[in-house]
């Protein structure tokens, strides 16, 4: 067993009544890369991502988490071993200002771990970690309650939620959907410094052009079945990649 | 022209929100004044009643203790409909010892508190993964159940109760404790509510995948929120025991259940004061009411659906917002 692997996934298939949404998947997400996972919609992106955190389990098949079998783990259990994900729909605690929105993931057994116990202040590392993904830390921005900030800045906020927990693997479920191009333009400099400090990241995304910017390797999803990956070129000449996305004339 | 109602903050509300930096004493009385006038009320107020009110303020005691332990599990996502199983707990367990040993109820109440706490958490953990109606429903299932369990088991006295209890030491004891025990109770739970602790439990009623999403087991938190409820529950029990100096089938009776809820509504939900407060009018009007006869309940219910339809964020909160903000009316621009 390789430790280059933070993620082994063999066979793995989810069955929800009579729709399969993940089929005799097998993949491996290395250590350190950017890997992006794409796919038309229903494709079973989503309920991947489910699986791999623990908060759907899986019919049949295997997780491995640095060769850790993880497969019927407790979500909260996954996520201790340094799983961080966002929320596709991002869903804050709208009354409370943004920063107090940090309180809980700062709450969790893996911050006291990583830190060791007692690391000051809750609320102003909670300022520290907006500040890492664009909260202008002298403006009111963080102080607004999560419900009065503008959508890009609630991106920001679930990806701070993901940093906070230092996670060893981050996967980002369309964090940039919703976002203009801008937007967007600004969040990529925080995913390639987390890079940079060696998280391996796995981004599912439907902004293929971004996305072909700065992963490394692709894997394209189609019915819950692995239908490519490689590089973006590679997967964009494949032929079942364009059947997947335009529909095949047969 | 339209108008539309503003509001503002007041001054010193802005500047005590979170900073206190208050320099005079008028800022400071702004600040402690709505926590010391509960205290005072509670503690004086007592000197000035006939025997007969002072009865009815530890029975007020007892359902505001009642109350907040539902606003505390209200607050933590968990809606029960069976305040009458902690209370109905916490009253057999504390009758049972004192029944059997004659031990002392300065003992018997801690331990029922305790041990009521723990029995009702052991009952209601495996319900913890249900959510909204289906763990309501459940809760208000349970006493009921206990209640046709002791009617035809006959255990504990059956149907006749157990009686001869060991009273509180002096009237003048029995009285404070109680009004002590729900002060410390809703100071102490605000400041839990109010720290980090409070914003997880308030983390999973909003959105408990989120806080399993931070690594933390949402359902140890909730069976830890539960347990203090549940304490709570079972103390307020235990001490009207102790004040009856008899316990029988009546403590699993529906009124501990629907009085707490109603006066935490009426009171205003999520703040503990708002049960406080429900609890100070409901049981009162209650009493007021008894002279009345037949139409006693109708005119209670009509009480509360006036309290409920004009002021349905709460009374507490209402009076909080009158005290923290200026309302004006102002023009709307077209």
């Amino acid at each position: 067993m390789s430790t280059d692997n933070i993620i082994e996934i063999h066979k793995l298939t989810k069955v929800f009544g009579g729709v399969t949404a993940v089929f005799e998947l097998d993949c491996t997400i290395k250590r350190g890369e950017l890997l992006g996972i794409i796919g038309p919609n229903g494709s079973g992106k989503t309920t991947l991502v489910n699986l791999m955190t623990g908060f759907v389990k899986p019919t049949s098949g295997k997780i491995l988490c640095n060769g850790k079998n993880i497969t019927r783990m407790a979500a909260h259990k996954i996520i201790q071993l340094g799983i961080a994900r966002t929320f596709q729909m991002v869903r804050p605690f709208y009354q409370l200002p943004a920063f107090k929105n940090m309180i809980i993931p700062l709450y969790s057994p893996r911050v006291k771990q990583m830190l060791g116990g007692r690391y000051g202040d809750r609320d102003a590392v909670a300022l520290d970690l907006l500040e890492e993904v664009g909260f202008e830390r002298d403006a009111y921005v963080a102080y607004k309650p999560a419900g009065a900030l503008p959508q890009g800045y609630l991106k920001r906020l679930e990806l701070a939620k993901a940093i906070a927990l230092q996670p060893e693997l981050i996967i980002l479920d369309e964090l940039f959907s919703g976002l203009s191009l801008a937007e967007v333009a600004s969040i990529v400099p925080i995913i390639e410094k987390l890079r940079q400090k060696g998280k391996t990241i796995v981004m599912i995304e439907h902004r293929l052009k971004e996305l072909f910017r700065i992963a490394d390797r692709i894997m394209v999803l189609n019915f819950g079945c692995k239908i490519a990956q490689g590089t973006a070129e590679e997967v964009m000449a494949s032929e079942e990649v364009k059947n997947a996305y335009l529909g095949s004339e047969r | 022209m339209k108008k539309r109602k503003e509001r503002i903050d007041r001054g010193i509300k802005a500047r005590s929100g979170d900073i206190f930096a208050l320099s005079s004493w008028r800022e400071m009385l702004y600040v402690a004044g709505p926590r010391l006038l509960p205290v005072i009320l509670f503690l004086l107020l007592p000197l000035f009643l006939s025997p007969y009110w002072q009865r009815v303020m530890i029975s007020l005691a007892v359902f505001a203790l009642l109350a907040i332990s539902w606003d505390m599990l209200a607050q933590s996502g968990m809606i029960s409909l069976g305040q009458a199983l902690f209370f109905g707990m916490g009253a057999y367990l504390s009758g049972i010892i004192n029944h059997a040993w004659g031990i002392h109820p300065f003992i018997t109440i801690p331990l029922a508190t305790v041990f009521g706490g723990l029995i009702c958490t052991l009952i209601l953990l495996p319900v913890l993964r249900l959510r909204g109606i289906y763990f309501s429903m459940f809760t208000l299932i349970l006493p009921l159940m206990l209640v046709r369990t002791i009617e035809a088991t006959k255990v504990f006295g059956g149907t006749e109760g157990l009686s001869g209890m060991s009273p509180l030491p002096s009237g003048w004891l029995e009285l404070y404790l109680i009004i002590i025990a729900t002060l410390s109770v809703l100071f102490g739970f605000r400041r839990l509510m109010a720290s980090d602790y409070g914003l997880v439990l308030k983390g999973i009623r909003d959105n408990d995948r989120s806080v399993t999403n931070a690594g933390i087991n949402i359902y140890w938190f909730k069976a830890q929120a539960l347990f203090l409820s549940s304490a709570v529950g079972a103390f307020a029990g235990a001490y009207m025991t102790h004040v009856y100096m008899f316990v029988g089938m009546p403590v699993f009776a529906l009124d501990y259940s629907i009085m707490p809820i109603a006066s935490a509504v009426v009171g205003g939900v999520g703040s503990f004061a708002g049960a406080i407060l429900g609890a100070s009018i409901l049981v009162p009007l209650s009493e007021l009411l008894r002279g009345i006869g037949g139409l006693r309940i109708v005119l209670y219910g009509l009480c509360l659906v006036i309290f409920i339809v004009a002021i349905p964020e709460g009374i507490f909160h209402y009076l909080q917002r009158k005290y923290q903000q200026v309302e004006r009316w102002v023009d709307v621009d077209r």
